[in-house]
Protein backbone atom coordinates (compact mmCIF):
# COMPACT_ATOMS: atom_id res chain seq x y z
CA UNK A 1 0.00 0.00 0.00
CA UNK A 2 1.32 3.45 -1.11
CA UNK A 3 2.30 5.86 1.76
CA UNK A 4 -0.25 8.63 0.81
CA UNK A 5 -2.81 5.84 0.26
CA UNK A 6 -2.68 4.67 3.98
CA UNK A 7 -2.82 8.16 5.32
CA UNK A 8 -5.43 8.75 3.45
CA UNK A 9 -7.66 5.77 4.53
CA UNK A 10 -6.42 7.04 8.34
CA UNK A 11 -7.58 10.60 7.48
CA UNK A 12 -10.88 9.49 5.93
CA UNK A 13 -11.71 7.01 9.27
CA UNK A 14 -10.77 10.11 11.84
CA UNK A 15 -12.53 12.39 10.06
CA UNK A 16 -15.62 10.17 9.46
CA UNK A 17 -15.18 7.71 11.54
CA UNK A 18 -17.84 4.65 10.81
CA UNK A 19 -19.80 3.36 13.62
CA UNK A 20 -19.12 5.85 16.20
CA UNK A 21 -21.64 6.58 18.86
CA UNK A 22 -22.84 3.58 21.40
CA UNK A 23 -26.30 3.59 22.01
CA UNK A 24 -27.31 1.61 25.60
CA UNK A 25 -29.08 -1.69 23.95
CA UNK A 26 -29.46 -4.71 25.96
CA UNK A 27 -27.08 -7.41 24.11
CA UNK A 28 -24.11 -4.97 24.22
CA UNK A 29 -21.12 -5.84 26.40
CA UNK A 30 -19.04 -2.57 27.05
CA UNK A 31 -15.43 -1.69 27.47
CA UNK A 32 -13.25 1.36 28.46
CA UNK A 33 -10.20 1.64 26.77
CA UNK A 34 -8.23 4.43 28.64
CA UNK A 35 -4.81 4.61 27.85
CA UNK A 36 -2.18 4.70 30.62
CA UNK A 37 0.72 6.22 28.69
CA UNK A 38 -1.47 8.96 26.56
CA UNK A 39 -4.68 10.46 26.42
CA UNK A 40 -6.51 7.73 23.96
CA UNK A 41 -9.61 7.11 25.89
CA UNK A 42 -12.29 4.79 24.14
CA UNK A 43 -15.42 2.65 25.02
CA UNK A 44 -16.32 0.10 22.95
CA UNK A 45 -20.17 -2.01 22.83
CA UNK A 46 -20.26 -4.92 20.90
CA UNK A 47 -23.05 -7.40 20.16
CA UNK A 48 -22.14 -11.48 20.10
CA UNK A 49 -24.90 -13.83 18.87
CA UNK A 50 -24.42 -17.45 18.15
CA UNK A 51 -20.81 -17.00 18.53
CA UNK A 52 -20.95 -14.33 15.93
CA UNK A 53 -20.25 -10.50 15.94
CA UNK A 54 -23.35 -9.18 14.94
CA UNK A 55 -22.67 -5.69 15.88
CA UNK A 56 -19.56 -3.48 17.34
CA UNK A 57 -19.26 0.49 17.97
CA UNK A 58 -17.21 2.62 19.84
CA UNK A 59 -17.24 6.06 20.80
CA UNK A 60 -14.98 8.81 22.82
CA UNK A 61 -12.32 11.27 22.44
CA UNK A 62 -8.67 9.93 21.12
CA UNK A 63 -6.16 10.69 18.34
CA UNK A 64 -5.95 10.04 14.84
CA UNK A 65 -4.22 6.67 14.92
CA UNK A 66 -6.68 5.36 17.83
CA UNK A 67 -9.41 6.80 16.07
CA UNK A 68 -9.38 5.90 12.70
CA UNK A 69 -7.87 2.30 13.83
CA UNK A 70 -11.16 1.71 16.27
CA UNK A 71 -13.15 2.99 12.86
CA UNK A 72 -11.58 0.46 10.18
CA UNK A 73 -11.65 -2.07 13.46
CA UNK A 74 -15.54 -1.97 13.75
CA UNK A 75 -16.25 -2.67 10.10
CA UNK A 76 -13.51 -5.68 9.52
CA UNK A 77 -15.02 -7.36 12.54
CA UNK A 78 -18.64 -7.59 11.89
CA UNK A 79 -20.09 -10.92 11.22
CA UNK A 80 -16.97 -12.63 11.86
CA UNK A 81 -16.90 -15.85 14.33
CA UNK A 82 -14.98 -15.24 17.74
CA UNK A 83 -12.36 -17.67 16.18
CA UNK A 84 -11.96 -15.84 13.23
CA UNK A 85 -11.71 -12.27 14.89
CA UNK A 86 -9.26 -13.82 17.02
CA UNK A 87 -7.27 -14.66 14.65
CA UNK A 88 -7.42 -11.41 12.87
CA UNK A 89 -6.57 -9.81 16.32
CA UNK A 90 -3.08 -11.77 16.68
CA UNK A 91 -2.52 -11.14 13.04
CA UNK A 92 -3.11 -7.49 13.45
CA UNK A 93 -1.16 -7.09 16.39
CA UNK A 94 1.50 -9.43 14.80
CA UNK A 95 1.90 -6.72 12.14
CA UNK A 96 2.16 -3.67 14.42
CA UNK A 97 4.91 -5.76 16.29
CA UNK A 98 6.76 -6.15 13.23
CA UNK A 99 6.23 -10.24 13.25
CA UNK A 100 4.81 -12.69 10.61
CA UNK A 101 1.55 -11.97 9.64
CA UNK A 102 -1.13 -12.57 6.78
CA UNK A 103 -2.29 -9.25 5.43
CA UNK A 104 -4.96 -10.79 3.69
CA UNK A 105 -7.35 -10.96 6.93
CA UNK A 106 -6.80 -7.17 7.56
CA UNK A 107 -7.93 -4.97 4.39
CA UNK A 108 -8.08 -1.20 5.31
CA UNK A 109 -6.57 -2.08 8.59
CA UNK A 110 -3.28 -2.85 6.61
CA UNK A 111 -2.38 0.45 6.53
CA UNK A 112 -1.22 0.42 9.86
CA UNK A 113 1.84 -1.89 9.00
CA UNK A 114 4.33 0.66 9.36
CA UNK A 115 3.88 2.30 12.60
CA UNK A 116 6.10 0.76 14.14
CA UNK A 117 8.53 3.63 12.81
CA UNK A 118 6.39 5.90 15.50
CA UNK A 119 6.73 3.33 18.37
CA UNK A 120 4.98 5.91 20.57
CA UNK A 121 2.46 5.68 18.33
CA UNK A 122 1.83 1.45 18.33
CA UNK A 123 -0.32 1.51 21.71
CA UNK A 124 -2.52 3.85 19.88
CA UNK A 125 -3.48 1.87 16.89
CA UNK A 126 -3.15 -1.11 18.99
CA UNK A 127 -5.74 0.13 21.74
CA UNK A 128 -9.15 -0.73 19.90
CA UNK A 129 -8.06 -4.13 19.27
CA UNK A 130 -6.91 -4.62 23.43
CA UNK A 131 -10.69 -3.13 23.70
CA UNK A 132 -12.15 -6.16 21.33
CA UNK A 133 -9.97 -8.72 23.26
CA UNK A 134 -11.32 -7.83 26.16
CA UNK A 135 -14.86 -8.39 25.09
CA UNK A 136 -14.02 -11.63 23.21
CA UNK A 137 -12.46 -12.77 26.13
CA UNK A 138 -15.61 -12.22 28.83
CA UNK A 139 -17.57 -13.66 26.63
CA UNK B 1 24.89 31.94 27.08
CA UNK B 2 25.41 28.53 25.77
CA UNK B 3 24.44 26.11 27.76
CA UNK B 4 25.35 23.31 25.78
CA UNK B 5 28.61 22.82 27.42
CA UNK B 6 26.63 22.25 30.85
CA UNK B 7 23.76 20.28 29.34
CA UNK B 8 24.79 16.89 27.68
CA UNK B 9 21.13 16.48 26.68
CA UNK B 10 21.27 19.52 24.74
CA UNK B 11 23.64 18.28 22.59
CA UNK B 12 21.47 15.29 21.83
CA UNK B 13 19.41 17.34 18.70
CA UNK B 14 16.20 17.18 20.68
CA UNK B 15 14.30 20.90 21.31
CA UNK B 16 13.12 20.37 25.06
CA UNK B 17 9.81 21.89 25.42
CA UNK B 18 8.74 20.25 28.17
CA UNK B 19 10.36 21.93 31.43
CA UNK B 20 6.83 21.86 33.97
CA UNK B 21 7.59 17.90 33.97
CA UNK B 22 11.24 18.11 34.54
CA UNK B 23 13.91 19.82 33.84
CA UNK B 24 17.37 18.91 32.01
CA UNK B 25 20.26 18.30 34.05
CA UNK B 26 23.25 20.07 34.16
CA UNK B 27 27.07 18.11 34.48
CA UNK B 28 27.99 19.45 38.22
CA UNK B 29 24.33 17.95 39.60
CA UNK B 30 25.42 14.31 37.63
CA UNK B 31 28.84 14.49 39.09
CA UNK B 32 27.72 15.19 42.22
CA UNK B 33 25.28 12.42 42.34
CA UNK B 34 28.01 10.03 40.53
CA UNK B 35 31.07 11.31 42.73
CA UNK B 36 28.69 9.98 45.99
CA UNK B 37 28.64 6.39 44.65
CA UNK B 38 32.55 6.20 43.23
CA UNK B 39 33.58 8.52 46.46
CA UNK B 40 32.17 8.34 49.61
CA UNK B 41 29.32 5.73 49.67
CA UNK B 42 28.25 5.58 52.83
CA UNK B 43 24.59 6.16 55.03
CA UNK B 44 24.01 9.17 57.26
CA UNK B 45 23.82 9.07 60.38
CA UNK B 46 26.93 6.93 61.48
CA UNK B 47 29.38 8.76 62.60
CA UNK B 48 31.76 5.93 63.14
CA UNK B 49 33.76 6.46 60.06
CA UNK B 50 34.70 9.01 58.02
CA UNK B 51 33.11 8.21 54.71
CA UNK B 52 29.93 8.58 56.55
CA UNK B 53 30.55 11.67 58.51
CA UNK B 54 31.79 13.35 55.00
CA UNK B 55 28.29 12.59 54.06
CA UNK B 56 26.24 14.23 57.11
CA UNK B 57 28.45 17.00 56.30
CA UNK B 58 27.28 17.18 52.75
CA UNK B 59 23.85 16.67 53.92
CA UNK B 60 23.47 19.34 56.28
CA UNK B 61 25.59 21.53 53.80
CA UNK B 62 22.59 21.08 51.23
CA UNK B 63 19.77 21.72 53.92
CA UNK B 64 21.37 25.04 54.57
CA UNK B 65 21.56 25.72 51.26
CA UNK B 66 17.95 24.83 50.60
CA UNK B 67 16.72 26.87 53.42
CA UNK B 68 18.60 29.98 51.96
CA UNK B 69 17.40 29.32 48.68
CA UNK B 70 13.50 29.71 50.14
CA UNK B 71 15.12 31.88 52.81
CA UNK B 72 13.76 29.58 55.34
CA UNK B 73 13.98 30.57 59.02
CA UNK B 74 16.32 27.53 59.83
CA UNK B 75 17.37 24.47 58.04
CA UNK B 76 15.46 22.21 60.83
CA UNK B 77 12.12 23.74 58.37
CA UNK B 78 13.50 22.35 55.38
CA UNK B 79 12.53 18.17 55.23
CA UNK B 80 13.47 15.97 52.61
CA UNK B 81 11.46 14.16 50.21
CA UNK B 82 10.90 11.66 47.60
CA UNK B 83 9.25 14.92 45.61
CA UNK B 84 6.63 17.53 45.93
CA UNK B 85 3.93 15.20 46.03
CA UNK B 86 4.79 13.49 49.07
CA UNK B 87 5.44 16.50 50.94
CA UNK B 88 2.14 17.20 49.85
CA UNK B 89 0.62 14.15 50.89
CA UNK B 90 2.99 14.40 54.46
CA UNK B 91 1.31 17.46 54.87
CA UNK B 92 -2.26 16.59 54.03
CA UNK B 93 -2.33 13.75 56.09
CA UNK B 94 0.00 13.95 58.77
CA UNK B 95 -1.19 17.30 59.85
CA UNK B 96 -4.68 18.33 58.40
CA UNK B 97 -6.33 15.35 58.71
CA UNK B 98 -5.83 15.50 62.35
CA UNK B 99 -5.89 19.37 62.30
CA UNK B 100 -9.47 19.19 60.93
CA UNK B 101 -12.79 18.80 62.26
CA UNK B 102 -15.75 17.73 60.83
CA UNK B 103 -18.04 20.93 58.94
CA UNK B 104 -14.33 22.69 58.27
CA UNK B 105 -13.47 23.88 55.29
CA UNK B 106 -10.55 23.50 52.72
CA UNK B 107 -10.31 26.17 50.19
CA UNK B 108 -8.44 25.18 46.98
CA UNK B 109 -9.43 25.63 43.38
CA UNK B 110 -10.20 23.26 40.43
CA UNK B 111 -6.76 24.26 38.45
CA UNK B 112 -4.75 22.18 40.98
CA UNK B 113 -2.60 19.03 40.24
CA UNK B 114 -4.04 15.80 41.40
CA UNK B 115 -1.17 15.32 44.37
CA UNK B 116 -2.77 18.49 45.87
CA UNK B 117 -6.44 17.36 45.10
CA UNK B 118 -6.64 13.70 45.83
CA UNK B 119 -5.09 13.62 49.36
CA UNK B 120 -7.61 16.10 50.31
CA UNK B 121 -10.30 14.00 49.07
CA UNK B 122 -9.04 11.10 50.98
CA UNK B 123 -8.29 13.35 54.44
CA UNK B 124 -12.09 14.94 53.73
CA UNK B 125 -14.00 11.33 53.31
CA UNK B 126 -12.91 10.34 56.98
CA UNK B 127 -12.92 13.30 59.10
CA UNK B 128 -15.98 14.80 57.44
CA UNK B 129 -14.49 18.03 56.39
CA UNK B 130 -15.92 19.61 53.32
CA UNK B 131 -14.05 21.44 50.59
CA UNK B 132 -14.72 24.24 48.54
CA UNK B 133 -13.23 25.64 45.18
CA UNK B 134 -12.52 28.94 44.48
CA UNK B 135 -14.15 30.67 41.84
CA UNK B 136 -11.63 30.72 39.11
CA UNK B 137 -12.04 34.23 36.48
CA UNK B 138 -12.60 33.98 33.22
CA UNK B 139 -8.86 33.63 32.08
CA UNK B 140 -8.83 30.78 35.07
CA UNK B 141 -6.57 32.60 37.16
CA UNK B 142 -7.02 33.65 40.61
CA UNK B 143 -8.06 36.81 42.30
CA UNK B 144 -7.77 38.18 45.64
CA UNK B 145 -11.41 39.13 45.54
CA UNK B 146 -12.67 35.63 44.42
CA UNK B 147 -10.47 34.36 47.84
CA UNK B 148 -12.11 36.45 49.73
CA UNK B 149 -15.65 35.62 48.81
CA UNK B 150 -14.84 31.78 49.45
CA UNK B 151 -13.98 32.12 52.60
CA UNK B 152 -16.16 31.43 55.52
CA UNK B 153 -16.32 31.39 59.73
CA UNK B 154 -15.15 27.39 58.56
CA UNK B 155 -12.66 28.08 56.74
CA UNK B 156 -9.64 26.27 58.27
CA UNK B 157 -6.90 25.86 55.15
CA UNK B 158 -6.27 27.37 51.60
CA UNK B 159 -4.45 24.78 49.59
CA UNK B 160 -3.17 26.05 46.01
CA UNK B 161 -0.40 25.76 43.98
CA UNK B 162 1.24 29.53 43.40
CA UNK B 163 1.50 28.90 39.49
CA UNK B 164 -0.57 26.67 37.83
CA UNK B 165 1.29 24.00 35.82
CA UNK B 166 -1.70 23.99 32.94
CA UNK B 167 -2.23 27.81 32.53
CA UNK B 168 1.11 28.68 34.62
CA UNK B 169 -0.98 31.48 36.58
CA UNK B 170 0.91 32.86 39.39
CA UNK B 171 -1.24 33.20 42.29
CA UNK B 172 -1.05 36.21 44.92
CA UNK B 173 0.39 34.00 47.51
CA UNK B 174 1.52 36.95 49.93
CA UNK B 175 -1.74 39.06 50.41
CA UNK B 176 -3.62 35.37 50.63
CA UNK B 177 -1.29 34.55 53.37
CA UNK B 178 -1.62 37.89 55.05
CA UNK B 179 -5.18 37.78 54.85
CA UNK B 180 -5.63 34.41 55.46
CA UNK B 181 -3.89 34.55 58.99
CA UNK B 182 -5.68 37.28 60.36
CA UNK B 183 -8.52 34.86 59.99
CA UNK B 184 -6.27 32.17 61.69
CA UNK B 185 -6.57 30.14 58.36
CA UNK B 186 -3.06 28.08 57.39
CA UNK B 187 -1.65 28.04 53.57
CA UNK B 188 0.03 25.08 52.10
CA UNK B 189 1.39 26.24 48.87
CA UNK B 190 2.39 23.78 46.19
CA UNK B 191 5.71 25.72 44.89
CA UNK B 192 6.41 22.73 42.35
CA UNK B 193 5.99 25.08 39.17
CA UNK B 194 7.26 28.34 40.53
CA UNK B 195 10.46 27.64 42.98
CA UNK B 196 12.38 26.91 39.88
CA UNK B 197 11.24 29.58 37.81
CA UNK B 198 11.01 32.98 40.34
CA UNK B 199 12.07 34.24 43.74
CA UNK B 200 10.13 32.41 46.69
CA UNK B 201 10.95 33.63 50.22
CA UNK B 202 8.84 32.15 52.10
CA UNK B 203 9.40 34.57 55.11
CA UNK B 204 8.00 37.40 53.38
CA UNK B 205 5.72 36.03 51.75
CA UNK B 206 4.70 34.55 55.11
CA UNK B 207 3.64 30.84 53.82
CA UNK B 208 3.12 28.18 56.32
CA UNK B 209 3.49 25.35 54.46
CA UNK B 210 5.33 24.60 50.76
CA UNK B 211 6.50 21.91 48.84
CA UNK B 212 8.68 21.50 45.79
CA UNK B 213 10.08 19.02 43.60
CA UNK B 214 14.23 18.60 43.27
CA UNK B 215 14.07 17.50 39.26
CA UNK B 216 11.83 20.63 38.05
CA UNK B 217 14.98 22.46 38.85
CA UNK B 218 18.14 20.97 37.49
CA UNK B 219 17.96 18.11 40.20
CA UNK B 220 17.82 14.28 40.73
CA UNK B 221 14.66 12.83 40.21
CA UNK B 222 12.93 11.27 43.45
CA UNK B 223 14.21 14.35 45.52
CA UNK B 224 11.64 17.03 47.24
CA UNK B 225 11.49 19.47 49.50
CA UNK B 226 8.91 19.74 52.29
CA UNK B 227 9.16 23.43 54.17
CA UNK B 228 7.15 24.36 56.93
CA UNK B 229 7.29 26.88 59.84
CA UNK B 230 8.56 25.07 62.73
CA UNK B 231 5.16 25.48 64.83
CA UNK B 232 3.54 23.67 62.50
CA UNK B 233 5.85 21.14 61.22
CA UNK B 234 6.47 20.36 64.78
CA UNK B 235 2.69 19.13 64.51
CA UNK B 236 3.00 16.60 61.29
CA UNK B 237 2.54 13.17 62.66
CA UNK B 238 4.78 11.26 60.46
CA UNK B 239 2.67 8.76 57.89
CA UNK B 240 5.87 6.96 57.40
CA UNK B 241 7.77 5.53 60.65
CA UNK B 242 11.31 3.25 60.88
CA UNK B 243 14.97 4.20 61.36
CA UNK B 244 16.55 7.45 61.61
CA UNK B 245 13.47 9.32 62.80
CA UNK B 246 13.06 7.66 66.04
CA UNK B 247 15.16 8.37 69.51
CA UNK B 248 13.64 5.35 71.81
CA UNK B 249 10.78 2.70 71.71
CA UNK B 250 10.43 -0.07 73.57
CA UNK B 251 8.30 -3.67 73.33
CA UNK B 252 5.44 -2.06 75.18
CA UNK B 253 5.06 0.30 72.25
CA UNK B 254 6.40 3.46 73.69
CA UNK B 255 7.94 5.56 70.58
CA UNK B 256 10.08 8.88 71.29
CA UNK B 257 10.64 10.44 67.66
CA UNK B 258 13.83 12.91 67.32
CA UNK B 259 13.74 16.23 66.67
CA UNK B 260 12.64 17.93 63.27
CA UNK B 261 13.50 17.59 61.07
CA UNK B 262 14.72 14.00 61.16
CA UNK B 263 11.44 12.76 62.45
CA UNK B 264 9.90 13.32 58.79
CA UNK B 265 12.60 11.63 57.23
CA UNK B 266 11.85 7.95 58.44
CA UNK B 267 14.57 5.48 56.80
CA UNK B 268 18.15 5.66 54.44
CA UNK B 269 17.34 9.14 52.54
CA UNK B 270 17.97 9.58 48.56
CA UNK B 271 21.59 10.29 50.09
CA UNK B 272 23.02 11.43 46.22
CA UNK B 273 19.79 12.49 45.30
CA UNK B 274 19.66 15.14 47.74
CA UNK B 275 23.95 15.80 47.04
CA UNK B 276 23.29 16.34 43.65
CA UNK B 277 20.19 18.70 44.76
CA UNK B 278 22.52 20.81 46.02
CA UNK B 279 24.78 21.83 43.08
CA UNK B 280 21.27 22.37 41.20
CA UNK B 281 20.66 25.18 43.55
CA UNK B 282 23.91 26.29 42.74
CA UNK B 283 23.70 26.37 39.54
CA UNK B 284 20.51 27.96 40.02
CA UNK B 285 21.92 30.95 42.32
CA UNK B 286 25.50 31.12 40.03
CA UNK B 287 22.69 32.24 37.30
CA UNK B 288 20.37 34.21 39.69
CA UNK B 289 16.44 33.05 39.70
CA UNK B 290 15.28 36.70 39.14
CA UNK B 291 17.85 36.43 35.76
CA UNK B 292 16.22 33.31 34.94
CA UNK B 293 12.93 34.39 35.48
CA UNK B 294 12.96 37.51 33.38
CA UNK B 295 14.68 35.26 30.79
CA UNK B 296 11.65 32.85 30.22
CA UNK B 297 9.28 35.89 30.59
CA UNK B 298 10.90 37.83 27.28
CA UNK B 299 11.28 34.26 25.83
CA UNK B 300 7.78 33.52 26.25
CA UNK B 301 6.94 37.10 24.73
CA UNK B 302 8.70 36.52 21.66
CA UNK B 303 7.11 32.86 21.22
CA UNK B 304 3.94 34.57 21.89
CA UNK B 305 4.31 36.79 19.37
CA UNK B 306 5.49 34.55 16.82
CA UNK B 307 2.67 31.80 17.45
CA UNK B 308 0.20 34.78 17.51
CA UNK B 309 0.71 35.25 13.50
CA UNK B 310 -0.69 31.76 12.96
CA UNK B 311 -4.05 31.36 11.78
CA UNK B 312 -4.25 27.91 13.25
CA UNK B 313 -3.54 27.99 16.85
CA UNK B 314 -5.96 28.70 20.08
CA UNK B 315 -3.07 30.05 22.55
CA UNK B 316 -5.21 29.68 26.54
CA UNK B 317 -2.21 31.71 28.31
CA UNK B 318 -0.74 34.52 26.40
CA UNK B 319 -0.59 36.83 28.69
CA UNK B 320 0.37 34.97 31.61
CA UNK B 321 4.13 36.28 32.71
CA UNK B 322 6.17 32.90 32.67
CA UNK B 323 7.54 30.01 30.26
CA UNK B 324 4.32 28.34 30.28
CA UNK B 325 2.40 28.35 26.83
CA UNK B 326 -1.10 26.13 26.73
CA UNK B 327 -2.66 25.81 23.21
CA UNK B 328 -3.94 23.76 20.79
CA UNK B 329 -4.07 23.54 16.58
CA UNK B 330 -7.66 24.08 15.14
CA UNK B 331 -9.09 20.47 14.01
CA UNK B 332 -6.09 18.81 15.21
CA UNK B 333 -6.39 16.40 18.78
CA UNK B 334 -3.87 17.49 20.94
CA UNK B 335 -2.00 14.16 20.94
CA UNK B 336 -1.53 14.35 16.90
CA UNK B 337 -0.09 17.79 17.57
CA UNK B 338 2.79 16.34 19.73
CA UNK B 339 3.27 13.27 17.70
CA UNK B 340 4.03 15.62 14.56
CA UNK B 341 6.10 18.05 16.26
CA UNK B 342 7.60 14.58 18.34
CA UNK B 343 8.77 13.36 14.85
CA UNK B 344 10.67 17.10 14.37
CA UNK B 345 12.22 16.27 17.56
CA UNK B 346 10.17 18.69 19.45
CA UNK B 347 9.28 17.73 22.73
CA UNK B 348 5.86 18.75 23.97
CA UNK B 349 3.35 17.57 26.60
CA UNK B 350 -0.50 17.22 26.24
CA UNK B 351 -3.27 16.02 27.86
CA UNK B 352 -4.81 17.28 31.05
CA UNK B 353 -1.40 17.65 33.18
CA UNK B 354 -2.82 16.01 35.64
CA UNK B 355 -5.26 18.91 36.43
CA UNK B 356 -8.02 17.03 35.39
CA UNK B 357 -10.76 19.02 36.80
CA UNK B 358 -9.92 22.30 35.28
CA UNK B 359 -11.57 20.58 31.87
CA UNK B 360 -14.96 21.57 33.64
CA UNK B 361 -13.75 24.92 33.57
CA UNK B 362 -11.57 25.13 30.58
CA UNK B 363 -13.93 23.37 28.48
CA UNK B 364 -11.36 21.37 26.07
CA UNK B 365 -10.19 18.58 27.87
CA UNK B 366 -6.71 18.04 26.25
CA UNK B 367 -4.27 20.95 25.79
CA UNK B 368 -1.18 20.53 24.00
CA UNK B 369 1.68 22.42 26.65
CA UNK B 370 5.09 24.02 25.91
CA UNK B 371 7.44 25.11 28.76
CA UNK B 372 10.34 27.12 28.55
CA UNK B 373 13.38 27.17 30.94
CA UNK B 374 16.48 29.09 31.09
CA UNK B 375 18.52 26.70 28.20
CA UNK B 376 15.98 27.38 26.03
CA UNK B 377 16.62 29.75 22.84
CA UNK B 378 14.61 31.60 20.29
CA UNK B 379 16.49 29.59 18.20
CA UNK B 380 14.31 26.39 19.77
CA UNK B 381 11.35 29.00 19.30
CA UNK B 382 11.77 29.50 16.05
CA UNK B 383 11.96 26.15 14.92
CA UNK B 384 8.76 24.96 17.44
CA UNK B 385 7.09 27.88 15.56
CA UNK B 386 7.90 27.14 12.06
CA UNK B 387 6.63 23.15 12.66
CA UNK B 388 3.17 24.34 13.78
CA UNK B 389 3.59 26.99 10.93
CA UNK B 390 1.57 24.40 8.35
CA UNK B 391 -1.94 23.48 7.32
CA UNK B 392 -1.41 19.76 6.84
CA UNK B 393 -0.10 18.77 10.43
CA UNK B 394 -3.02 15.79 10.71
CA UNK B 395 -1.70 14.52 8.08
CA UNK B 396 1.96 14.42 8.65
CA UNK B 397 1.68 13.57 11.75
CA UNK B 398 0.00 10.03 10.57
Amino acid sequence: MDENLKRSIMIEHYQNPLNKGIIDDEGYKRVNMNSKTCIDNLDFACKIEDGIIKDLKFDGEACAISTSSASIMTELFKGKTISEAKEIIENYENMINEKPYNKDLLEDANCYDEIYKQPNRKKCALLPYEGLKKIIEDS
Amino acid sequence: MDFKKDFPMLGTNTIYLDNCATTLKPLSVIDEVSDYYKKYSANAHRGDYDISRIVDEKLLEVRKKTASFINAESQNEIVFTSGATEGLNMIIKGFFKNYLRSKDEVLTTKAEHASLILPWFDVVRKNGATINYIDLTDDLTVTMENVKKAITKKTKVISLAHITNVIGDVRPIKEICKYAHKLGIIVLVDGAQSVPHEKIDVRDMDIDFLTFSAHKMLGPTGVGVLYGKEKYLKQVKPIIEGGGMNAFFDSLGNVEYKELPEKLEAGTQNIAGILGFGKAIDYINELGIENIHKYEVDLKKYMIDKMSRLKNLTIYNKDIENGIVTFNVEGVFAQDVAAYLNKKGICVRVGNHCAKILSEVLGVKNTCRASLYFYNTKEDVDEFVEALDNDNILYDAL
